[in-house]
Formats: C-alpha cells, structure tokens, sequence
C-alpha cells in the first residue's frame, strides 16, 4: 500500500473566511496522502476544520469571502483552483460526498430513483432505461429491501437509516474513486450505524475506493479506518497508523481524547476523565502550539508553532506537532498504569 | 438549597401502566381516527429518591414521550403517574404549578431551548419570577446557579449565541436547578457535545446529585453514555420496557436480546478488540409503531425468535438478582435462575403469563 501513487495529495492546504468578527482560519495548513482502498479518517471535536478540509476538496466551500492556499492534487488534477465546470465533471464521479443530514441532504420533492438517475445521465449519459436499472441495482447493494417497488418513494416515506443507504447509493452511483463520508452516522441509531459501516466497509473491498471518514467518534474508527489525522483548531496534529494512534499516540490531545472515551467493554471509571478547558475560538487562537492553554504538558518552546513532522524514529510514517521528544511523550501520558489519557491542567476548569 | 427538606418515604415517583398513544386522523370533510401510534404502550416503573435511572432506546422507541407525559408536557391516554403517593395523572394547570417547581427538565438541544433574545440573567430567572421571588433576589441567586453550573457569575448579562454548546447546557441546567426540584428529567443532555465536553456535564450533573439529593430520569440513546450515571437502566423498545436492571449488571449481563444487540452495535474504541470481536449486526429497522408486531415487539429483528414470540407477549420476568427482562428466550441466566424467575407484577396488562422454561436456554 504505501509504494503506490497517492490518489490525492493535500499539501499545506490553508482556508480562511472573511466574517464580521474578522478572518478565521478554518484549515491552517493541513497535508495528508490518500491511497487507492485506504480508509483515512480524520477526527477531532467541533470547529476543528475536519469538514472544511473536506468540503474543500469538493470545492463546496468556495464563496466571495472564502480565501484559499495550498495545493490539493487528484490523480494529476489541481483541485483548488479547478474552475467550476473542471469541478462538476469530478464532482460525483471522482470524488463523491456522503453528508452528516441524510434527513436535509436529498431533495425532498424527487423519487428517489429520478435522484440516481440524474447523477448517472449527468456523468455517464446511459439511456433511461438502463440508468434506472442502475438505480435499482444500487439500492439492492446498499441493503434497500424491495429495490424495485422502493425506487419511485420519496425521501419522506424512508427512515433516516434507509436514506442514508440511498446518500450511498448517490455516492457510488459513478464508481468513484474517493468517497469523502461526513459524519456518515452521527445522525442514526447505534444499530443501523453497524449496518452502514458494514456496508461502507464490505464497498471498500468490492471497489478499491479511496475513504475519507470525518468523525468525531473513536469507536467508529477503531472499527473501519486504515489511518488516522487528529485535527485541534484548524491544523492536522498528528497522523499516523490506527494501531500507532491508539496505541502509541504522540500528541496530548490525542491523549485527552482518548482518555475522554467511555467503554461499554470495561469496568465503569469513578469519575468520566475530560479534557480541562474549552477549545479556542477560530478567530481568535493562541500563539504557537493551539492546545497550549490546556495541555499540562506545556513549556517555554511551546509559543512556536511545532511542524508536523517525524518525531519518533521507530514510526517513519507517524508525524505529529508537539515539541516533547518521543521519550518524554512516552512517560508523561499514562495517566494510570497502561491507559494512557491527559492529566487536567492545573488553573483550567474541568 | 441546604435546607433540609421532608422526605416521603415512599418512591419519588410511581408509572403505572401508563400509554400514551397519538391519534393519527384522516378525512378531508369529516374528521375520523384511523389508527393509533402506540409511543408509550403500557410502561410501570419506579424512581427511588436520590436514585439515577437511565432509560435508553433508540429513535422513535417512545423515551421522548414518556418523559414528557411524566413532565405533564403531554396528556396519558391511560395508567397513572404519582408524584410523592399523589396522583398527578391528570392534575390541572393549577394544580400543576406547585408540581412544576418539584420536577424540572433539561433538554436535548442547547441551542434550541434557550431564548435567543433573553440574556441569561433572564433565562435563568424566569422560573424565579414566575414562582414569586423578589427582584433583587434573583439576580444573586443566578450569580449562584451560574457558579454552581461552573460558569463565570459575570457572564449574566450575555445572551445564548455567546456560549459553546456546553456552556449552554450548563445554563439549560442552572435554569433547572433555579427552583430547587427533586426531580430532573434530563432528555439527552450530552447528544449535542462532543466527547471531552460530554464528560465534563456528566462529571457536574454527577456532582450536584451528591450535593442537593436530585433524583435523575437520565434519556439517552445509547447505552455508552447513560452508564456513567446510572443506578438502574431501563431499555424500551417501540413503546414497551425490555428490560431493566441493575446499571453495572446490564453491561456485563444483558438479559434481553435487543439490549444484547445495543451493546454489541456500539464500536468499541479500541482496534485490537474490535478485530477479535465477534459482531453481531442486528438487521432491518424498528417496525412501525402505528402497527406494532403481534407478540413481543422485537421478535421480527430478533436472533433468538421463536414461534411463541409471535404470539404471545413475554412478562415482564423477575429474576433473583433484581433484573427485570421481557423475553421468552433470556440470555445470560442460568436454568437456576430461570427456576427462581417469578412474573412481575409491573408486567403489561395484555401480556401472557408463561415464564421462560429452563429448557429454552439449554442451547
């Protein structure tokens, strides 16, 4: 896996907005590689800029007071300043988006079907006949129960796990070769959430396509992804493998977050462990490291931004922003013997 | 709020047989029901003073509307609810004010259920005024509420878009708490938040049960989050209670398939574990409640269904640890057990009497 080209290639990709409370910075310099059949899930709390990063890619995101930087090459193509119509033609075939919403992300006033077969023509331009086939065919691989009779429903005669199914359906529709999946089961119960990532994860083997999973949930990553990014306000700060990351994390705030998951599979803990204080507001961030204010680990160096870079020499593809040596990180994030999590800082409010 | 309170020494609040069913209605010229949705179909359970009790199900299940219908927010269609030995099924506006004051609400979405154009000096205080306190004293008070809550006193002033989504929901908790009441329903407080803030309200709600002796209806929708808190949990399924039981005992020793299939569907986070694990995908969707299966309601998605599944509904079974569980074929008990189970008198009206037979978990 890791000879092959990279199918994307972000490199230093920077996205800022014009708002009446000034520039934020949603995406501050983010680079990530992405395989053909490889699941990357990025993951971090509200306001990170894990979406944006993605939207991004999609170039959802550009509007009069959008700014862009950076590159973000597919297959050869340069994406952020693709003009629209080089956009369209990648838009749902390439690169296809499964949103968090499936309740707001259909039109509620089309079949189903006609949605698919819309998607097709506008790519593909199949005969009606055949397109619709296709629809039918999609649905039953998405796990819809009477394909057939189910194609001409609208969107309101489904529940949320079935459209969901359907946003699958959409996706795939043009056999993309990325699948950028946003909070793709945020929105559904925890039962029809294993159904999805069943399904996302049996189309992974079946089409060697490339996954993007943004997901705030650590156990929905432990179940399906390949690698890991950790976004904190804006920037990736660290990557590494999914057994490197929940094993050998190298930056505290993967620590915190990691420690602030509950098992269902443990003994219950005295007090649920959180990460002291809030995360900072975009448009108004620290100096240097952004996890500063709230990690105990901080030191004088921290008031400089830390590159995302190798840091641990026996992990050559794990790179992460914290200026701690590998040794140091090592024995400071146990917070009991073998569980490793973040100690509270001290002068900052759980 | 130190001052000691009587205590009744009965439970806090009694759910008899309560249903609560919306008509679904049709006609364009004359008006007619042709159906019902069965939200709460026949729930009784206890709460314990101080106790935490977690009820939990997935969307649609009926958790929403019964909290409510214990709130008074919606009308039962039958059964009874008493608070402190008084029957309040269908107590009146009047009489429910005195009530209100007793049980208070925090809600799901803290954006949603705060005023955007109130301040939170506002917010807070209403509850305050609305029950007759003077206007010098509500302003200390909520300083107090806004300390309790772990929120600068200062911030009074400010008005709900100022505020994360956590710090909202500490505020939709300082408004619960303004009156004093022994009774919080709280309807998924922690969905909206991310992880390391969801700790953080669990850790404080935590903290002022110990310190004013609150008594909890903890909603939830998975059972990740409600075990932190509870004493007891509660599983519903389409309107019904599947099981309830001990918190600890139902990780460790789900009697009830559905509640079974809940904690396998939640990814453990932990990618050594979740390869060795063996996944049990539970498949289809929660069936219509308008038209609910005949028999035990789960019985369609159910591995472990039978014939008499179909046909007729389980008990509520008691078996000698406390639990409670709905299912005629059980997990996890032994055939000791089974012979020591004895049918519930908080069992549905329309259910059968049969207990689960030994033989049935022989497999």
């Amino acid at each position: 896996m890791s000879d092959t080209q990279p199918l994307l290639s972000v490199e230093d990709l920077h996205v800022s907005f014009a708002t009446e409370e000034g520039v934020v910075k949603a995406v501050d310099g983010v680079s990530f590689d992405l395989r053909a059949g490889e699941v990357l899930a990025v993951v971090g709390e509200s306001g990170s800029g894990k979406s944006v990063t993605a939207m991004t890619l999609m170039g959802l995101t550009r509007s009069p007071n959008a700014r862009f930087e950076g590159t973000a090459r597919f297959k050869g193509t340069e994406l952020i300043g693709a003009s629209e119509d080089d956009l369209r033609q990648l838009r749902g075939a390439e690169i296809a988006m499964i949103f968090q919403d499936p309740m707001t992300s259909l039109n509620p006033v089309q079949r189903i079907g006609a949605q698919i077969v819309e998607q097709i023509q506008t790519h593909g331009g199949l005969p009606d006949a055949q397109a619709r086939e296709r629809a039918v065919e999609l649905l039953e691989k998405v796990g819809i129960p009477r394909a057939r009779e189910r194609v001409d429903s609208y969107p309101f005669e489904f529940s949320g796990g079935m459209r969901q199914r359907v946003m699958i359906a959409l996706a795939l529709s043009c056999d993309p070769s990325v699948l950028i999946a946003d909070e793709p089961t945020t929105a559904l119960d925890v039962t029809i959430q294993a159904q999805i990532l069943e399904r996302i994860r049996r189309l992974r083997e079946e089409t060697n396509a490339a996954v993007i999973l943004v997901t705030h949930d650590l156990g929905v990553v432990a179940d399906i992804a390949d690698r890991i990014a950790v976004m904190y306000a804006g920037r990736i700060v660290e990557q590494g493998t999914l057994d490197e990351i929940f094993y050998d994390p190298q930056h505290p705030y993967t620590w915190g977050l990691l420690g602030s998951i509950t098992r269902v599979d443990r003994p219950r803990p005295e007090r649920l462990p959180a990460i002291a204080g809030l995360p900072p507001s975009l448009a108004d961030r620290p100096e240097g490291c952004h996890f500063r204010p709230r990690c105990p680990h901080e030191f004088a160096k921290c008031s400089e931004v830390p590159p995302l870079e190798v840091r641990a020499t026996d992990m050559p593809r794990h790179a992460d922003r914290c200026w701690l040596s590998a040794e140091q990180k090592r024995a400071l994030r146990e917070v009991r013997p073998g569980e490793i999590g973040l100690h509270g800082k001290e002068g900052v409010s759980v | 709020m130190s001052e000691e309170r009587p205590v009744f020494g009965g439970p806090l609040l009694q759910v008899e047989h309560l249903k609560l069913h919306f008509p679904i209605r049709d006609g364009i010229l004359i008006d007619r029901q042709v159906g019902s949705v069965h939200a709460v179909d026949d729930v009784t359970f206890e709460l314990e003073e101080g106790e935490t009790l977690g009820l939990v199900g997935e969307s649609g299940c009926g958790k929403t509307t019964l909290s409510r219908a214990l709130m008074r927010l919606l009308e039962p269609t039958e059964g009874c609810i008493r608070f402190r030995g008084r029957d309040v099924t269908h107590a009146r506006r009047k009489e429910l004010k005195p009530l209100r004051k007793e049980m208070q609400m925090v809600f799901q979405d803290p954006f949603a259920s705060l005023n955007p154009r109130k301040r939170i000096s506002q917010i807070i205080g209403l509850p305050l005024r609305l029950h007759g306190a003077s206007r010098d004293g509500i302003e200390d008070r909520v300083r107090d509420l806004l300390r309790l809550v772990g929120l600068h006193p200062e911030h009074l002033h400010r008005y709900p878009h100022e505020f994360s989504g956590g710090q909202r929901q500490r505020i939709g908790v300082a408004r619960a708490l303004a009156l004093e009441p022994r009774l919080i329903v709280l309807d998924e407080p922690v969905s909206a938040l991310d992880v390391s803030v969801q700790a953080q309200i669990i850790n404080l709600l935590d903290d002022l049960q110990d310190d004013f002796r609150l008594t909890y209806l903890f909603v939830a929708h998975d059972l990740s989050v409600v075990r932190h808190v509870s004493d007891r949990i509660a599983v519903m399924y389409l309107g019904k209670l599947m099981e309830i039981s001990p918190a600890e005992e139902l990780y460790t020793k789900p009697i009830h398939p559905y509640t079974g299939a809940l904690l396998a569907a939640i990814p453990i986070p932990d990618p050594r574990e979740n390869r060795r694990r063996e996944r049990v995908v539970v498949s289809g969707e929660p069936p219509n409640p308008s038209n609910p299966p005949s028999g035990c309601v789960f019985h369609p998605r159910c591995p472990r269904a039978t014939e008499i599944c179909s046909e007729v509904e389980p008990p509520l079974t008691r078996y000698p640890s406390g639990h409670l569980a709905a299912c005629h074929h059980p997990m996890n008990v032994s055939t000791d057990e089974i012979r020591a189970a004895e049918r519930s008198d908080t069992s549905p009206h329309g259910c059968g009497d049969d207990l689960p037979q030994p033989t049935a978990v022989l497999e």
